[in-house]
């Protein structure tokens, strides 16, 4: 190739052409979509304390008279396991607190808290490790509300291979799926007293769990609301019936002692310095929060809000995932949201001191005390508590789901 | 095929009307034909690779699960989306790739005519062809899972007034962004494909730039339009698809793949299902603009070209 330009204004000139062509590309927008969403229809409030404590709402919101634009950044495709959040939506709990938020979907390259801290959106749903992760390598981001008080993550094995335990990982082929979703497998082999290069042999596993069943792996990593349910709508050739827990035994890395807190909100560190945003902040969290209590008593309800919202997904299955992040959320002793500095100190601990086979840790400093407040989650349950709404869940009972061939 | 109001530099006589009516005929279904010959080997060879798969061990699986029977996929087509819906797969695959098909359309649109532009540029001011070519070669080296998140942020924060960037226009934008280089590149090598003869030619009746763009460079140019359009149209389609996996857009075939391949574990062949609708996408998309340069290059010589 030639030599780039010679003379100064020719690059000016270059720079320039190339910087408009990016500009007016930027700017032809049309008319923009939001997310649908049903008005709120307060008739349909029934059931729940959540009834009373809407009337009560609405009218400490007399005096709003424009919403407040708010976006929600999430990590994946709407299912149940952001519930609350559109529940929250479509019940009108947003709407209460004078907000209108619109709820950005992820997709496979999505990274929430990025977005986040770029300014694409106001609040981002992320697994606590990897916003920590991000907030070392410069995001500007403050947990503020900790959703999910426990691991959704399973090792599950067939029954035959008598895997009950992190201790029964030695010598088998362990399934993980990396990208940074493999810290608690690894935490759990070290706790155990193996050594994951050696006494285990790993297996990057793909996002689905053909590998469990074709007998690839012994042990595949899955989620409580997810990928666990899948083995369980598929057909077992040796039965011609549906898999049954039975078959299966699930290592729970929340009784191994490693699990690591994860679906949480998360703000912008540098605008909660802005007592506006702190307002909104309040309010949004709120309102979340009570989408959570909600969806905890109306768990079919919030099943059929997330299908009308557009998920694919079959009923059993989005009944079964709904039903399973309840068990993440509730109970919540301190409250719903509210972080228990133990289960954080112990995050912060595997976060710090596990390191995958590349040698490499979650992160590499404690986090400062100003990564999470709970100065937001506390003063919305003494909200929500004054509304006369339980939010700590000490009575929740997880529903009984019966799974379908596909999850339909 | 219209009027020749062209130059016609056939090598062979110029066979009579009928005649060539009837020979594209006959010509366009044998290709229909082996075609359709084309796809029933791929389908015998996905069986036979199952049915060998059964008798020695293969380096990969080919069970039920991982490679599921052709007549599973087929089935899936007329499965209802989710249980109790009216809507069967197949209807949720053909709008999806419809709403893809119109979002690559627009992609490929933009893309086109800002490659035609910069090529019109970079032909008439070398400055510029020496300026902006490095740059045009080096927006393809960005690899497109790092743009799409950061197309989508920055359009997250894109509001004028009361217009609002949607995600879609995001998908576009990254469908218009893989479009535009085989265009700008091809259209250049077609504005300087005139010979030295040719421009003097022009030089001589005192043309200027706009006519001898006009007059000159466009028709000499066609030969590597419509192959540049091709390449462009392909990669609008692909930018689509990749772009709405990527971002989870929704609406089109990419989403829809990511949704399937979610299935997976109990209804392996359902992803395929939308895979499939990927393919017809890209089939229609080649289709279109076979159909265009059969338009364009109507008076030009049947010759092999670029």
């Amino acid at each position: 190739m030639r030599g780039i330009a010679r003379s100064p204004w020719v690059r000016l000139a270059t720079l320039a052409t190339v910087g408009a062509m990016a500009l007016s590309a930027c700017t032809s927008s049309d008319s923009g979509t939001a997310e649908s969403s049903a008005a709120p229809e307060p008739s349909l409030f029934a059931s729940s304390a959540a009834a009373s404590a809407m009337a009560e709402e609405s009218a400490m919101a007399t005096e709003c008279t424009e919403l407040t634009p708010v976006t929600l950044q999430l990590q994946w495709v709407v299912q149940a396991q952001f519930g609350g959040y559109y529940a929250a939506k479509d019940k009108g709990f947003y709407e209460n607190q004078c907000l209108d938020v619109t709820i950005l979907e992820g997709g496979v390259d999505i990274v929430p808290q990025t977005v986040l801290a770029q300014g694409g959106a106001d609040f981002a749903i992320s697994w606590v490790p990897k916003a920590l992760a991000s907030r070392e390598q410069g995001a500007g981001i403050v947990n503020v509300a900790q959703v999910f008080q426990r691991s959704g993550t399973l090792q599950v094995s067939f029954a035959d291979k008598g895997i009950t335990s992190a201790a029964d990982f030695k010598g088998k082929k362990i399934g993980n799926w990396g990208f940074g979703n493999e810290y608690e497998v690894f935490a759990a082999i070290s706790k155990a007293g193996l050594d994951p290069s050696a006494d285990v042999e790993l297996f990057q596993q793909q996002f689905d769990m053909q590998a469990l069943l074709n007998g690839e792996i012994d042990a595949a990593e899955a989620m409580t609301y997810n990928e666990y349910a899948q083995v369980l709508e598929a057909i077992n050739p040796d039965t011609g019936a549906l898999y049954q827990p039975e078959d299966f035994n699930v290592v729970n890395y929340n009784d191994e002692g490693v699990a690591m807190y994860q679906d949480a909100i998360w703000a912008s560190e540098e605008r909660l310095a802005d007592p506006a945003y702190q307002d909104i902040t309040q309010r949004f969290v709120q309102a979340s929060l009570m989408g959570w209590v909600y969806c905890r008593d109306n768990a079919q309800e919030c099943a059929d809000i997330i299908t009308a919202n557009g998920s694919k997904l079959g009923a059993s299955h989005q009944l079964w995932m709904m039903n399973e992040v309840n068990k993440l959320v509730w109970p919540s002793p301190a409250g719903v949201g509210v972080i228990d500095q133990a289960l954080w100190d112990q995050t912060v601990n595997v976060a710090l001191n596990t390191k995958n086979l590349e040698g490499a840790t979650i992160i590499t400093a404690a986090p400062p005390a100003e990564a999470f407040t709970n100065q937001y989650a506390e003063a919305a349950n003494a909200a929500l508590q004054a509304e006369g709404l339980n939010t700590t869940g000490d009575d929740f009972a997880p529903i009984e789901v019966t799974l379908n061939e596909g999850g339909n | 095929m219209t009027e020749d109001s062209g130059v016609q530099v056939a090598s062979e006589p110029r066979p009579g009307r009928q005649g060539t009516v009837g020979r594209r005929f006959r010509r366009g279904l044998t290709g229909v034909l082996w075609a359709l010959a084309g796809m029933l080997l791929t389908v015998l060879m996905w069986e036979l690779v199952k049915l060998v798969g059964t008798i020695v061990s293969l380096p990969f699986t080919t069970s039920d699960q991982a490679m599921p029977h052709v007549w599973t996929m087929v089935q899936g087509f007329g499965q209802p989306e989710v249980r109790g819906s009216d809507t069967t797969v197949l209807q949720a695959v053909v709008s999806a790739a419809a709403y893809s098909l119109l979002v690559a359309l627009g992609g490929f649109v933009i893309g086109v005519g800002v490659g035609l532009l910069l090529a019109i540029v970079m032909q008439r001011f070398a400055f510029m062809e020496r300026g902006l070519l490095p740059f045009v070669i080096a927006s393809q080296t960005v690899p497109l899972i790092a743009l799409a998140p950061l197309i989508t942020g920055i359009g997250n924060r894109i509001s004028i007034g009361p217009i609002q960037w949607n995600t879609t226009y995001s998908v576009m934008f990254i469908a218009a962004y893989l479009a535009f280089f085989p265009m700008s590149v091809g259209a250049l090598r077609g504005l300087q494909a005139p010979t030295a003869t040719s421009l003097e030619l022009m030089r001589s009746y005192a043309a200027n730039p706009r006519q001898v763009l006009w007059k000159l460079r466009f028709p000499a140019s066609l030969p590597y339009l419509v192959p540049a359009m091709k390449v462009s149209a392909a990669a609008a389609v692909v930018g689509t698809v990749v772009a709405e996996i990527s971002t989870g857009v929704r609406g089109g075939i990419g989403r829809l793949i990511i949704e399937y391949a979610r299935e997976t574990t109990s209804q392996p062949a359902k992803v395929y299902v939308a895979v499939f609708g990927a393919i017809a996408l890209g089939l229609v998309a080649a289709g279109l603009v076979t159909a265009l340069d059969v338009y364009l290059t109507r008076n030009l010589p049947k010759e092999s070209t670029a």
